[in-house]
């Protein structure tokens, strides 16, 4: 067994060669440091990116691991925010204890999902249109939800961020920049931990062909059902913290089919069903991002829809030209991985 | 409450979905021979929309007349789309071609948003405020020209496919990829036309469109996704289920816009949608596969 | 067919925006406020704007952007000088907020903006959390000053008072033409302000006690494609009067399919919403558009900074449309002057001091209808006024109240067909 799982670790580009942790090591260090420097707009966009390869994170669990395309991934971020919002805002409880509810208030969702969507055959791209069609559902429902705010948004009250209270999640950019931070790490490290056991080469075994492993004995089902549960519940605590960050939560950009794409953009350009994909595609995206931005304002002129144009762009070229992500063949030129077989793939037709 | 809706309700609804079904018509062509999802779809439906405008400020047409103009240029690009970029991807895995288009779609979308801006456009024609009057019944005659224009290119879709030589190749060609192969036909160029037929037919129904509804770059993915509701609710690669799936659509919503809460309505099409995919996939009028 | 040219309102290419403010060189005379006692050498006052310029809310976010030009302009003078420092919140939160930081990180000393009480309310957050001033042009929803935010301050009517005086103003309308319809028909588009409208509606009814009963309420997603169902329902009620509560496009539909669906009520009444005198209202329904009416804030015909900024803009935008812009120059110009008074009392332009100095804010000469600028203990300045805006000729025009009015008003509304 211990081959097998050491296999799919491998082929999720997760064994890292000795230059790679002293990368890795750099690459921590810099971020641990950069509050020190960094002003607040340059904290905020880093706290952002770490959101979105944190969620690509959560993601990847379920497509990337179990090979299930879910596009409407946004439905439980929303729920996870929602609900430890309601709670805050209503009751006076605070995230830490909110936190569960979200992951649970997800977790059922995504069973529904999983148990309809798989007992009924949905596969594919027809499961991705059922994953979009509930997000949308749940978008226009809670447009009409008045005790959540409606479509006028629900709104967490604030004060000034002198005191860091981090059981209330109130604080300076600098601690919710640290919560994100150890958010992302302690996914990398669920990832991996999974990876390494059963679990993880029965979702590898699944992936590449599901038929053989059901065939082989292996409950198709319930490992399904596993991945799905297990990405929507860390989903949904990324829901938790924005709620917390942005304080404010508005059901059509929560839920909407945008936020879905955006969520998946990071490990699309990273590496499907690599361990460090997402949070490399976040730093690939991210500061392409903001260099575009930054040179149309100094070139004082406005453009809007340049940078979903790039990113559309680099969506495209990746897809075409590097199907397995940019970080896996990186990482094996650069040599920061154990050689491993061909990157992860959804089963060949 | 009352459950009765006027009439003129129900028949805006039926012209209102004729036109969605007709831009439904091009994703399942599309789908039923290429097997490629389309993700774009309503992306080149805006595209028409846009044509349209455009030879309505600069040329002075009607959008009707625009069509064709508008169809043939879409033809072209359809068909470079998939000779060019997503024949590339024939044989990969199937929801990489549908991130591909994805991709393409966020890059159409994004150029229209820099080209012409976030702000609705409304392309007006001389009989913009007009109505016939039926009776009881009040259409717009918007919508029953777009209407009926989508009744006539649908028609002649069915035509194609049912009598010329082409369409007949294109058809076996969606039946039975490998016997097609096997007996010589040129399977890319196949396909390739397809997505030009695909992207013309929504091309047309972006020009009709214009009549009833004003452009702008954002109403793409909700075209996209309406697209999608119709076409699994009808049967993918169902001529007439797709016209059926936008009338079902079209009058659904219009009742469920009249008698329930407005803001509500699309809720009733992705309830449709989710019962269609766990129920019966194949669509009301597709084949059991 | 005749042979009838298709009208299209110009598909211009999407104007570049250019982030800089340009009036400096024009040689635009300078307001010619009282002096500071204190004559020192030229401050900068650094005025961060966050307007939607690009997105859903691009056209008024442009206007709220001309209307910031003009006060950069207009109120350098005296030792103090407006820099501004613009950023788009793209007509998204998320955005507002980031770009909110980036302001003040780039030395803002004040905020002003944002358009959409949704946006208003993550700047808001911003802005609290970092102790800068942020000063609301427009934004409607009353949790912005009931939130406690020590920072905000806000130079508009929250959505109760909108409509507290957009209700009173009908009342006046129907006294004045002495025609009184007995129903109503209510349709609120579905977002924070079209909810805080209706919330603020349905509160207010009972208590000033309008004469007409409302049948219905109608919900519509604002950026539907087609409101044929909408307004079929509200024509199936038979309602002599339809109070909307809209945005922009959506304006534009609901109008269009009421002519097409033949549905002529007494009378279409904003309670304090925008869209019915937006530049391509009047440009995509001509005639059509005509005697709709907005009760709202407007434009103080009598003021006489309003004169100068009128001039000002007309020399500045001569290809845009002063009246269908007034609005939100207006707010925004005096979001502007807020900010530069504070800075003249405080004799400083530290964050610190603005948010010492604004609290006494008293400013009896402004532009927009309504008793003197001042807030109360919440931000909160409840004196700004509404007036009665019908489209006459394509062309905003104030009905009522009489002492402001250009002409008087038309209810109930003529048919559509046979409008010359």
């Amino acid at each position: 067994m211990s081959a097998l799982s050491s296999d799919a670790l491998s082929q999720a580009g997760a064994g890292l060669t000795a230059r790679g942790w002293r990368v890795f090591g750099v690459w921590l260090a810099a971020l641990l440091l950069v509050p020190t420097v960094a002003d607040s707009y340059f904290l905020s966009v880093l706290t952002t990116l770490l959101w979105f390869a944190y969620l690509g994170q959560a993601w990847n669990v379920m497509m990337g691991f179990a090979g299930q395309l879910s596009l409407g991934h946004s439905l439980y971020v929303g729920l996870g925010a929602y609900s430890a919002a309601a709670l805050f805002v209503h009751f006076g409880i605070g995230p830490w204890a909110g936190v569960w509810l979200g992951m649970l208030v997800a977790a059922l969702a995504g069973a529904a999902i999983g148990v309809l969507g798989f007992r009924f055959r949905v596969r594919g791209v027809y499961f991705a249109l059922l994953t979009i069609a509930f997000a949308e559902l749940t978008r226009i429902g809670f447009s009409h939800i008045s005790w959540l705010g409606g479509a006028g948004g629900l709104f967490l009250p604030v004060s000034q961020r002198v005191n860091n209270d981090l059981a209330g999640l109130r604080g300076t950019p600098a601690m919710f920049y640290y919560v994100i931070l150890v958010l992302t790490l302690a996914a990398l490290l669920l990832c991996r931990w999974l990876l390494g056991r059963r679990i993880g080469y029965y979702w590898q075994a699944i992936r590449e062909d599901q038929e053989a492993a059901q065939a082989l004995g292996i409950d198709v089902f319930r490992y399904k059902l596993a991945a799905v549960l297990i990405s929507a519940a860390m989903t949904a605590v990324g829901g938790v913290f924005y709620a917390f960050f942005y304080n404010n939560l508005f059901p059509e950009q929560i839920f909407s089919l945008s936020r879905s794409i955006e969520i998946i953009l990071d490990v699309l350009i990273g590496g499907i069903g690599t361990l460090f994909g997402p949070v490399f595609g976040g730093f690939v995206l991210t500061p392409l991002g903001e260099l575009l931005t930054w040179s149309l304002d100094r070139a004082g002129i406005n453009i809007p829809g340049a940078k979903q144009f790039v990113y559309g762009g680099v969506l495209v070229a990746i897809v075409i030209f590097l199907p397995d992500g940019i970080w896996p063949p990186l990482a094996r030129r650069l040599g920061l991985t154990r050689a491993s077989s061909d990157p992860v793939r959804s089963s060949e037709p | 409450m009352s459950f009765s809706v006027p009439p003129s309700v129900i028949a805006t609804g039926v012209l209102t979905g004729l036109v969605y079904g007709l831009g439904a018509l091009g994703l399942s062509v599309i789908f039923g021979v290429v097997r490629v999802v389309n993700f774009a779809h309503g992306e080149i439906m805006v595209l028409g929309m846009y044509g349209a405008a455009l030879l309505a400020q600069h040329a002075g047409l009607d959008p009707l007349a625009a069509a064709p103009l508008v169809a043939a240029v879409l033809f072209a690009g359809g068909w470079a789309l998939q000779r060019g970029l997503i024949n590339k991807l024939i044989g990969r895995p199937e929801h990489m071609q549908f991130i591909l288009l994805a991709g393409v779609a966020m890059m159409l979308v994004n150029l229209m948003l820099m080209l012409f801006g976030p702000e609705a456009q409304a392309v007006q024609v001389a009989y913009a405020f007009d109505s016939f009057e039926l009776g009881p019944l009040v259409l717009d005659k918007v919508r029953v020209y777009a209407a009926l224009a989508a009744v006539l290119v649908a028609g002649g879709l069915s035509l194609f496919f049912s009598r010329t030589r082409l369409g007949k190749t294109i058809r076996a060609c969606a039946d039975n990829q490998l016997g097609a192969r096997v007996v010589g036909l040129d399977v890319p160029r196949l396909y390739a036309l397809t997505f030009g037929i695909g992207s013309a037919t929504a091309g047309i129904a972006g020009c009709l469109l214009t009549l009833m509804v004003d452009v702008r770059p954002l109403l793409a993915p909700e075209l996209t996704l309406l697209g999608f509701i119709i076409v699994i609710v009808g049967g993918l690669g169902s001529l007439t289920g797709a016209l059926l799936g936008g009338l079902l659509i079209g009058v659904s919503e219009a009742f469920a816009g009249f008698l329930l809460l407005p803001s509500m309505k699309s809720m009733f099409s992705y309830g449709l949608l989710i019962l269609i995919l766990l129920l019966r996939p194949q669509g009301l009028l597709g084949k059991s596969s | 067919m005749t042979d009838e040219k298709i009208s299209v309102p110009p598909l211009r290419l999407a104007r570049r925006q250019f982030t800089k403010a340009a009036l400096a060189a024009t040689g635009v005379a300078a307001m010619g406020l009282p002096a500071s006692a204190i004559l020192a050498q030229t401050r900068t006052l650094k005025v961060g704007m966050l307007l939607p310029r690009s997105g859903f809310f691009a056209q008024a976010g442009q206007g709220c952007q001309r209307g910031a030009d003009i006060a950069a302009a207009l109120l350098s003078e005296n030792g103090l000088r407006v820099e501004l420092l613009n950023a788009d919140t793209e007509s998204d939160a998320n955005v507002a907020r980031s770009r909110a930081e980036k302001l003040i990180g780039d030395g803002a000393q004040v905020l002003v903006g944002a358009f959409d009480s949704g946006h208003t309310a993550a700047v808001a957050q911003v802005a609290e959390q970092h102790g800068v001033p942020l000063v609301i042009n427009i934004a409607a929803a009353p949790q912005l000053t009931e939130q406690g935010y020590r920072t905000v301050f806000r130079n508009f009517p929250t959505s109760k008072t909108l409509v507290r005086n957009g209700l009173a103003l009908m009342k006046d309308l129907f006294q004045a033409t002495r025609k009184t319809p007995a129903t109503a028909v209510c349709m609120y588009a579905n977002d924070t302000f079209g909810q805080a409208n209706k919330a603020a509606v349905e509160a207010l009814l009972p208590q000033l006690d309008m004469p007409f009963r409302v049948l219905e309420s109608i919900n519509y997603d604002f950026a539907a494609k087609d409101l044929s169902a909408e307004v079929a329902k509200a024509k199936a009620t038979g309602a002599d009067l339809v109070i909307a509560s809209t945005r922009a496009n959506d304006a534009i539909m609901l109008v269009r399919e009421m002519v097409k669906q033949r549905y002529r009520p007494m009378g279409l009444i904003s309670p304090g919403s925008p869209g019915f005198y937006d530049d391509q209202f009047y440009k995509v329904l001509g005639r059509y558009g005509d005697f709709v009416i907005s009760n709202v804030p407007w434009i103080d015909p009598k003021s006489e900074v309003a004169r100068r900024i009128e001039t000002a803009y007309r020399k500045e935008f001569p290809s845009y449309r002063y009246e269908s812009d007034a609005f939100n120059v207006g707010f925004t110009f005096e979001a502007v002057l807020v900010a530069t008074d504070a800075a003249r009392r405080a004799g400083s332009t530290d964050p610190k001091a603005l948010l010492q100095a604004l609290p006494g804010t008293h400013l009896p000469e402004h532009v927009m209808i309504g008793a003197p600028i001042q807030f109360d203990p919440k931000g909160q300045n409840n004196g700004v006024g509404s007036a009665a805006v019908q489209n006459r000729n394509q062309r905003p025009t104030v009905v009522l109240p009489k002492s402001s009015a250009e002409l008087d008003p038309v209810f109930p509304i003529p048919a559509w067909q046979g409008r010359s």
